[in-house]
């Protein structure tokens, strides 16, 4: 899921200064797994933010509600049954979300509530790791299935840097040097030759470094 | 400057079982003060962080919430989800520039005890030396 977390009340508060009535928007996708803003975040922000505005000596009245998702044109378009209620929106979906409600409501001012972290997983409850990059090409079939794109701090395809201490990362010691974690798999699952493969230099034009990206399914299309 | 507090306690119902039997009366004869509302609930663990920003929302200058220790909540895990939502209050008030000493937790033990009452006058004292809270829009 895309991992994320609420921003400092400070910051959001600096972005709805000037607003009087404010639509909080949650989203049930990922958000909602990650907590970060659900149906119960979203009544916990718009709660959050009457109060810092009241502080300020200003009223505020805010408007809760909640998307299925915020990443479809179709849930996007359910922003209508609120018209006229609201001078900006705070949405509590990743950048996502906010860049699509940018795209498709042209004059609305939408502000962002979370900071999109990253793909990740839940180890355990209340803490998330990062797990994938979306590179584009995906290589997880020569790594033993752990990544090495985004859990290798330097990205290294070919094997760890030589820095790692005990299984532990160089660049941090909390964090497991995932080239020795692959190193350790695949022997585990016969297949310690992939180790010596010399992966070619990578074409990173997939992974964004050519400009937005885009997925285009004929077979889906109308 | 005279000022009373409006301070609304959170408690559940093995905690709070002395208030059950003596009623408002018994405990003011007590020492708990009169700027406190009691709030009585099933089990602390039922407590939504909105629940809580709502009582200052509707004018609180302090809550608090008493549950059961930590290890030995009648409902297992109710009084530790219940500090973790305080907790979150806490960090959220301090985001807020308002002092994070407005709310607390206490774990107690169940039935009789002059903790309970002590709890209250704490937070008496503590909520009078602050002040009204910031959140209702005026200055100390
Ligand atoms: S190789 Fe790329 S697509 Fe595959 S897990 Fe890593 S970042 Fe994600
Ligand atoms: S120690 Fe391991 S994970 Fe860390 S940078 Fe080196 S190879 Fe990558």
């Amino acid at each position: 899921m895309i991992v994320a977390e609420r921003k400092p009340m400070n910051e959001v508060l600096g972005m709805v200064q000037d607003a009087k009535r404010i639509l909080v928007l949650g989203c049930r996708g990922c958000v909602t797994v990650c907590s970060a803003g659900g149906e119960r975040e979203v009544e916990i922000l718009a709660s959050l933010l009457r109060l810092g505005m009241k502080k300020q000596g200003k009223e505020v009245e805010t408007i809760e509600g909640t998307l299925v998702r915020q990443c479809d044109k179709e849930y996007i378009d359910g922003i209508d049954q609120w018209d006229g209620q609201y001078d900006a929106i705070v949405s509590m979906a990743c950048g996502v979300g906010v860049n699509f409600i940018s795209n498709l409501l042209p004059t609305a001012k939408v502000y962002p509530a979370v900071n999109t972290t990253f793909f990740g997983g839940s180890e355990e409850q209340g803490v998330w790791s990062e797990q994938c990059a979306g590179c584009g090409d995906c290589i997880l079939h020569l790594t033993g299935g752990l990544c090495p794109v985004a859990r290798c701090a330097k990205n290294l395809m070919n094997g760890p840097c030589g820095g790692s201490v005990d299984g532990k990362c160089e660049i941090n010691p909390k964090v497991e040097c995932i080239w020795q974690s692959i190193h350790d798999r695949l022997g585990r699952i016969d297949s310690q030759e992939m180790m010596n493969r010399i992966m070619p230099i990578r074409d990173w034009s997939t992974a964004g470094h050519g400009g937005p990206r885009k997925v285009l399914r004929d077979d889906l299309t109308i | 400057m005279s000022f009373t507090p409006d301070i609304q306690a959170f408690t559940c119902h093995y905690t709070s079982q002395q208030t059950l039997a003596e009623g408002e009366k018994g405990l003011k004869e007590d020492g708990l003060p009169g700027s406190i509302t009691l709030n009585r609930l099933v089990c602390t663990g039922k407590l939504q962080v909105s629940t809580l920003l709502k009582a200052f929302e509707d004018g609180a200058d302090g809550v608090y919430v008493v549950g059961c220790p930590i290890d030995q909540c009648h409902n297992v895990m109710g009084s530790q989800r219940a500090a973790k939502r305080v907790l979150a209050i806490k960090k959220a008030l301090v985001e807020l520039d308002v002092e994070p000493e407005r709310i607390e937790m206490y774990h107690q033990a169940r039935g009789f005890h002059p903790e309970f009452i002590e709890a209250g006058q704490k937070m008496d004292k503590r909520i009078t030396e602050l002040g009204p809270c910031p959140f209702k829009g005026e200055s100390k």
